[in-house]
Order: structure tokens, then C-alpha cells, then sequence
């Protein structure tokens, strides 16, 4: 098979059975997902767009899930590794219930046992290629965290992924403040996805916006974004300047 | 005919010709010199009357701060300036060479200076150095056909922008204005929310830092803001000041001024012809 080819095999036909179950690259992605903390718990923001490479192939993806009675879950990155990660989650919690005991998973816990994960699967050099935004509250205490593909965790006030950490963290740091109230927790994040949707490539007008308090989750339905393209700079750029553009 | 090449005279500029050599240098291993580049936030926006300019004023070279107070913002004409982004010479000596250009011009034909040329001479030059002249700018001024904005890429490529940022800052610079840009802003809300943009990109980007410069530029009159804002002050100075260790003992002072290096002679002979 190869007389011709005299380079080592690459491709996963003629390689070794490992190497064809990991993951290399990502195939179908997520953007940003921004969240934060307020007043009665977390805020989370992600859109809807599961792009292929540079084309917009799915546009209702829900890249934010429950966990639990008392976390919610973001996820960035390959699609397919966040559904793995749905289906981890989904044991653990289930085995919680089986325990019966009265106690369950906070978000703490369930965003170190995704840190575990994360870590362990890179450790073996075939990583859930995610960055992943986990929040909640349990006994009125709010935590908010994030980790990566690569098992780095951390927690904070605001998180973002991907594009989120250049676009929003700045006007986060900037606007944040401790006991936002739901509607201005909303308008913050609404900012935060509108320069996301403006400056991202791979954003779509269509977003979702994820709640959760002591009582429980809400999941927002999809809705869209006011953009503004007036600008009359816009109309007729090279005004007075012909032969630009 | 003669066969010789023609002897054409030195062009000046950029050379080519070490390039494959330091391509095969740097295959075998040769650490490349890093350039001072200048990391850097640089915005610009227009507003009711005209152009505002910012710039942050930290140089890295690689991962060390070389200098804290750089100038961003050069000179072009007295109503255009222009910020640079990119590697520090070729920011620097592309813009002094088309501020050159611009004043000859000006000579030549008798007017002020308009926005779009500097913008023409400085693209073709970065054109024909295919991007190895590394400099990234924010152009803006005011002239008779009224004020302009241009963000000038290192390939050569313009844009004509109501507000435009550059550099590695650009992105959280770009969230501020995206968020809070209107159009027709005074003069002040101007200036505030290019401080704004600036001191977004000094505190959320590495590459920036220091303090913001200011130039706003309007018909007929320019004001450069050098310094505007200082958010990065030294924390704790000692109010004691240095003081000598107890040994040592200050013996004597003397202060020796130096003597003149050069001696003029009145009257001495003319140069030769």
C-alpha cells in the first residue's frame, strides 16, 4: 500500500486505532458564552450558532444546559465534546439522586468533577475540546467558574469564553459591580453579546439568556438583538475622500 | 549596445537582499534580534468638529517594558497626526518620511495639507514593502473637505471609519466604543470616552500600558494632549528620600566644570577651495 509513499502513515487509516478516536481539531463550534453574578445568582448569555468551519451550519443550538437542581452549564468550543459532557453530567447526577440522601451536587462540586475531566482527558492528549462556563447557587451561596480544554479552572464575579475574554471582560471589569438586579444584569450582558455579535465572525443574532436563583433555572427563549448601522460615516465613506474605501 | 547593466543609483529604504540568508540563518537555529514594537492601544473618533486621537505610551520589546512615556501620536501636518501601531522604527520613520513629503508638497502647491494624501502616500509605501514594514496606523486630521478618519494595515489596506482602533488593544478599545460611540459627540464626551477606550486597552491588555495621550485636531486648530491621564503612578516612593549609609562620609565637594573642547580662532584661514 505504500510503495509510493515513503512518509510515515498519518492518516487514521493506516495509523494505529487510537489515534483515530481523538480529537485533533474541532468540526462544528460554539462561540462565546458570557456570564456573571448578581444580585439573586448568575446570569448566563451564550447565542445560537454551531458553525462549521467558517460557514453557519446550525443556528438553534442550546449551548446552555441545568445540571442539577442547582447549576447551570455554558459550553463553548466542539459540539459534539460538549453532548459527551451533557451525558457525564447526566451520570453523575443521576448517581447523586440513587444516594437518596437528602444532600445534592452544588455547582461547586459538579465544576471541579468537569476540572477533573478536562485535565485528565489532556493528560491522555485527547482533550474535550470546550471552554466551559459553569454558575449556580446552593444555601444562597452564588459561585461562578470556568475551565478549558486544557483544565484551566478558575472562578470570578465574570467569566467569558473564547472572543467573550477580549471583547466583554473589559466591559465587564469596567461595569460590574456587586447587586446588579436582574434587568441590569440583562442589559449588561445584552452589551456584551451585541459587541460579541458585531466583532465576532462566527456569532449569530440569536441568543438566549440563562437564569439561575435559589428557586431554579429559567432558560430564556431565543430572541435577537437591535443592532445600529446608521452611522452616516457608513453611508458614503469615501465622502471627500475618493479612491479609498 | 553594451551588455553591462546600467548602474542605477541607490534607492534607499528597505533591502531584500539578506532575507534568504536570515530565513536559512533562522532554519538552523539563530535566535532573531527582537524589534521594539510598540504593543499598544490607538484609537481615533469623530465627533461634532472634528478628529480626536489616543494612544496609550508603553514599547515592549518582547516581554519587557522598554519604554513607560513613548509618543504614539507623530506629527504629519499641523492639521493631520497619525498613531502608530507595529514595530517602533517603522511606525516612526514611515511617518516622519510622509510628513516630509507632505511639507515639499505643501511648498508646491500652496494649501493646507489634505487627509487623503497622506493617506495615498502612506499606503503605496507600506504597498511595495508587501507588509515588511510592520507599521500599523490610525490617521486623522481635519482639512478643507472636512474631517477624516483612516486605519492604515501594514499590507497596505485602508478603511474609512467613524472611530477605528488598532493594536493589540484594539479589541477591548473597540468594546468600549462599540458599547458607547454616538454620532455628533462634543469635544469633551469625545475626549472622555477615547480616555475611556485607552485606559481599556492598558488595563485589560498586556501589550498596553502607562498613560493616554490626546490629540484633538478641529479646523484650523490642533491640541496635543500629551499625558492626558496618568492611571499608572508609582505606588510608594519613600517620603525619606536616599539617604547614605552612616560610613560613609562626604569628605569634600568640588564641582570642576569642563573645559572647552573646542577652541575658536578669530580670523583663522578660510576653507580651501
Amino acid at each position: 500500500m505504500n510503495s509510493v509513499d515513503s512518509k510515515p502513515a498519518t492518516s487514521s487509516l493506516i495509523g494505529s486505532e487510537a489515534d483515530s478516536q481523538r480529537t485533533l481539531y474541532p468540526y462544528v463550534t460554539g462561540t462565546s458564552v458570557v456570564g456573571i453574578k448578581y444580585k439573586d445568582g448568575i446570569l448566563l448569555a451564550a447565542d445560537m450558532g454551531g458553525s462549521y468551519g467558517s460557514t453557519l451550519r446550525y443556528k438553534s443550538v442550546e449551548r446552555l444546559k441545568p445540571v442539577g437542581k442547582h447549576s447551570l452549564i455554558g459550553g463553548s468550543g466542539e459540539i459534539s465534546d460538549f453532548q459527551e459532557i451533557m451525558r457525564y453530567l447526566d451520570d453523575l447526577i443521576l448517581s447523586d439522586n440513587m444516594w437518596d440522601d437528602g444532600n445534592s451536587l452544588g455547582p461547586k462540586e459538579v465544576h471541579n468533577y468537569l476540572t477533573r475531566i478536562m485535565y485528565n482527558r489532556r493528560n491522555k492528549f485527547n482533550p474535550l475540546w470546550n471552554s466551559l462556563v459553569l454558575g449556580g447557587v446552593k444555601n444562597g451561596q452564588k459561585y461562578l467558574g470556568t475551565v478549558n480544554m486544557i483544565g484551566v479552572h478558575y472562578e470570578d464575579n465574570h467569566v467569558a469564553t473564547g472572543f467573550g475574554n477580549h471583547l466583554a471582560r473589559p466591559l465587564l471589569r469596567d461595569e460590574w459591580h456587586e447587586n446588579l438586579t436582574f434587568e441590569e444584569g440583562v442589559i449588561l450582558l445584552e452589551k456584551c453579546m451585541r459587541v460579541l455579535l458585531y466583532r465576532d465572525r462566527s456569532a449569530v443574532n440569536k441568543l438566549q439568556i440563562a437564569k439561575i436563583t435559589e428557586e431554579g433555572v429559567t432558560i430564556s427563549p431565543p430572541y435577537a438583538l437591535k443592532t445600529f448601522w446608521n452611522f452616516s460615516a457608513f453611508e458614503n465613506p469615501t465622502l471627500g475622500a475618493e479612491g479609498s474605501w | 549596445m553594451s551588455t553591462a547593466a546600467i548602474e542605477m543609483p541607490p534607492k534607499g529604504g528597505f533591502s531584500f537582499d539578506l532575507c534568504k540568508r536570515n530565513k536559512m540563518l533562522a532554519a538552523k537555529g539563530l535566535k532573531q534580534p527582537s524589534f521594539l514594537k510598540t504593543g499598544t492601544t490607538i484609537v481615533g473618533l469623530i465627533f461634532k468638529d472634528g478628529v480626536i486621537l489616543g494612544a496609550d505610551t508603553r514599547a515592549t520589546a518582547g516581554p519587557i517594558v522598554a519604554d513607560k512615556n513613548c509618543e504614539k501620536i507623530h506629527y504629519m501636518a499641523p492639521n493631520i497626526y497619525c498613531c502608530g501601531a507595529g514595530t517602533a522604527a517603522d511606525t516612526e520613520a514611515v511617518t516622519d518620511m510622509v510628513s516630509s513629503q507632505l511639507k515639499l508638497h505643501r511648498y508646491h502647491t500652496g494649501r493646507e495639507s489634505r487627509v487623503v494624501t497622506a493617506l495615498s502616500l502612506l499606503k503605496s509605501h507600506l504597498f511595495s514593502y508587501q507588509g515588511h514594514v510592520s507599521a500599523a496606523l490610525v490617521l486623522g486630521g481635519v482639512d478643507v473637505t472636512g474631517p477624516h478618519l483612516h486605519t492604515i494595515y501594514p499590507h497596505g489596506s485602508t478603511d474609512t471609519l467613524p472611530y477605528a482602533t488598532m493594536g493589540s488593544g484594539s479589541l477591548a478599545a473597540m468594546a468600549v466604543f462599540e458599547s458607547k460611540y454616538r454620532e455628533g459627540l462634543s469635544r469633551d464626551e469625545g475626549v472622555n470616552l477615547v480616555a475611556e477606550a485607552i485606559c481599556s486597552g492598558i488595563f485589560n491588555d498586556l501589550g498596553s500600558g502607562s498613560n493616554v495621550d490626546i490629540c484633538v485636531i478641529t479646523q484650523g486648530n490642533q491640541e496635543y494632549l500629551r499625558n492626558h491621564l496618568l492611571p499608572n503612578p508609582r505606588t510608594y516612593i519613600s517620603e525619606k528620600g536616599y539617604s547614605f549609609s552612616k560610613k560613609t562620609e562626604v569628605l569634600l565637594t568640588k564641582i570642576t566644570p569642563l573645559r572647552e573642547m573646542v577652541d575658536v580662532i578669530e580670523g583663522g584661514d578660510a576653507m580651501e577651495e
